[in-house]
């Protein structure tokens, strides 16, 4: 008997529809995100990530709707991220019918904002999402640096500093994206992710690059992670959730 | 018509619970409430509860909860969720100690860091995700559910009641991270689940489900 490693469909939205970036640009559209959300929990996602990518703040109802029409046909784990910058927005997509909300940017230009949520809401329910990009030049010793506001804006902080700082205020669970490896189906950064993973106690999600089921085995058994998460792999039908089960057991991980 | 009260005492998150019952049972009429006479009149209580215990404790004894739950574990089935579970046993370790409700006799105590699970890989604390429940005991709640049926866990805290003793709670359910832990306890009317069944896909609705015309014998 033991805990089972999750696979996580991500549904990155704009604008109420899914839709998928390559390293953070040129969006593609995938579906409508209710119908899509079914499809994976039917087909035995263990949990849903959704990503509200929307640049302004203007269709925050069309998010808040969406969130809980998703709710209340899908009954495993949604967490939902994007523009969350305040305790009374967590507090809106909680009552939508998230059971977890990730924040982003709003963590790195209030760390405090991190503890707070905690304290209020509960350890369960904060996912820190960081963004990574590999800064050290070919020879040196790897470092990654975390950047913001969707992978534009450089910070300077440390992945490995920062993810440890996040755990301490509260965070529940790492969302951890590489910004090389976004959208380019090369497969996770294995060593930020296991760096990151190693560093900390609570359970990491990796996410950008995979391109393939072997991806995701190499995540869990290289990348140390708990979860791997993937979008347009499932997306655009390359690979189903079932399918990616079967091989990731056929490789001995643990899955439901 | 079934009455169901989801007891609301402010921590978190219950349209999803409610939702849920909702799905398996369009018919039940539900209420998600705090209020003394609506919980007095339900026919059956769900008692869920995330967040921090000392928080939780001091609004479900403030707004008298912890009396009424012992006075409906006599009279109708209650179906404790996570925290609503941990609650219900006399003292919780964490935030540095808190006397919870005492329905049963034992502790709520924290998952240690840095276990190692059969791989020699380090465990994280929470314990998230989808965790099987081998069921100890036959019981009317586990009725179409398969034995090591995975269900989804997110706890820091696990409950260890107190056995052997006249009111002790009976271990139904357990699970392993990676040593042993209660994840489903039973007593007469009491049938009380450490995992989310509201967040546990096809497994979770049939226990709902099961709750639903539960008569609260074993």
């Amino acid at each position: 008997m033991s805990l089972a490693k999750r696979i996580i469909p991500c549904l990155d939205c704009e604008n109420g529809r899914v839709v998928k970036g390559v390293k953070f640009l040129d969006i593609r559209d995938a579906g409508d995100p209710v119908e899509v959300s079914k499809r994976y929990c039917d087909q035995g996602a263990d949990e849903i990530t959704f990503l509200d990518i929307t640049a302004s703040s203007d269709n925050r109802d069309t998010t808040i709707h969406t969130v809980e029409a998703i709710a209340s046909q899908v009954f495993i784990p949604l967490t939902v991220g994007g523009g969350i910058r305040s305790l009374e927005d967590i507090r809106i997509m909680l009552c939508a019918g998230a059971d977890k909300v990730a924040i982003n940017t709003s963590a790195v230009l209030n760390p405090e904002f991190v503890k707070q949520a905690a304290e209020k809401f509960g350890s369960q329910c904060i996912v820190v999402a960081i963004d990574a990009k590999q800064v050290s030049l070919e020879g040196e010793p790897l470092r990654w640096e975390i950047f913001t506001h969707g992978g534009r804006e450089a910070t300077g902080i440390d992945a490995i500093e920062w993810a440890k700082r996040m755990v301490a205020y509260g965070a529940g669970e790492i969302l951890l994206t590489s910004m090389d490896r976004d959208g380019t189906k090369n497969g996770f950064d294995l060593a930020l992710n296991r760096a990151i993973s190693e560093a900390v106690t609570v359970p990491v999600i990796a996410s950008g690059g995979v391109g393939n089921l072997q991806h995701l085995v190499e995540g869990i058994t290289e990348g140390k992670v708990d979860a791997v998460l993937a979008a347009s792999i499932f997306h655009f039908g390359e690979f189903s959730i079932p399918e990616a089960k079967k091989y990731m057991a056929s490789k001995g991980i643990v899955v439901r | 018509m079934n009455r169901v009260v989801v007891i609301d005492y402010g921590m978190g998150n219950l349209h999803s619970v409610g939702k849920a019952l909702e799905h398996v049972d369009k018919n039940i009429s539900l209420t998600i409430t705090a209020d003394a006479q609506q919980i007095r009149d339900a026919d059956r209580l769900i008692f869920p509860g995330v967040g921090a215990m000392r928080d939780c404790t001091a609004e479900i004894k403030r707004l008298k909860i912890d009396e009424l739950l012992k006075q409906a574990r006599l009279e109708k089935p209650i179906l404790g969720i996570c925290v609503g579970m941990q609650a219900m046993l006399g003292f919780s370790e964490e935030n540095n100690g808190v006397d919870c409700i005492g329905l049963f006799p034992g502790e709520v105590k924290r998952f240690q860091e840095n276990q190692l699970d059969e791989r020699g890989e380090i465990l994280k604390v929470p314990h998230m995700g989808w965790n099987e429940v081998k069921q100890r005991s036959a019981h009317p709640m586990w009725q179409n559910i398969e034995d090591n049926s995975r269900f989804y866990f997110v706890h820091s805290f696990f409950v260890a009641p107190a056995t052997g003793k006249e009111d002790s709670a009976n271990i139904v359910g357990e699970s392993s991270y990676p040593l042993p832990f209660s994840s489903a306890i039973a007593a007469e009317n009491i049938f009380a689940v450490q995992f989310h069944p509201e967040k546990s896909q096809n497994v979770g609705l049939q226990l709902l489900k099961n709750f639903l015309s539960w008569d609260g014998q074993a």
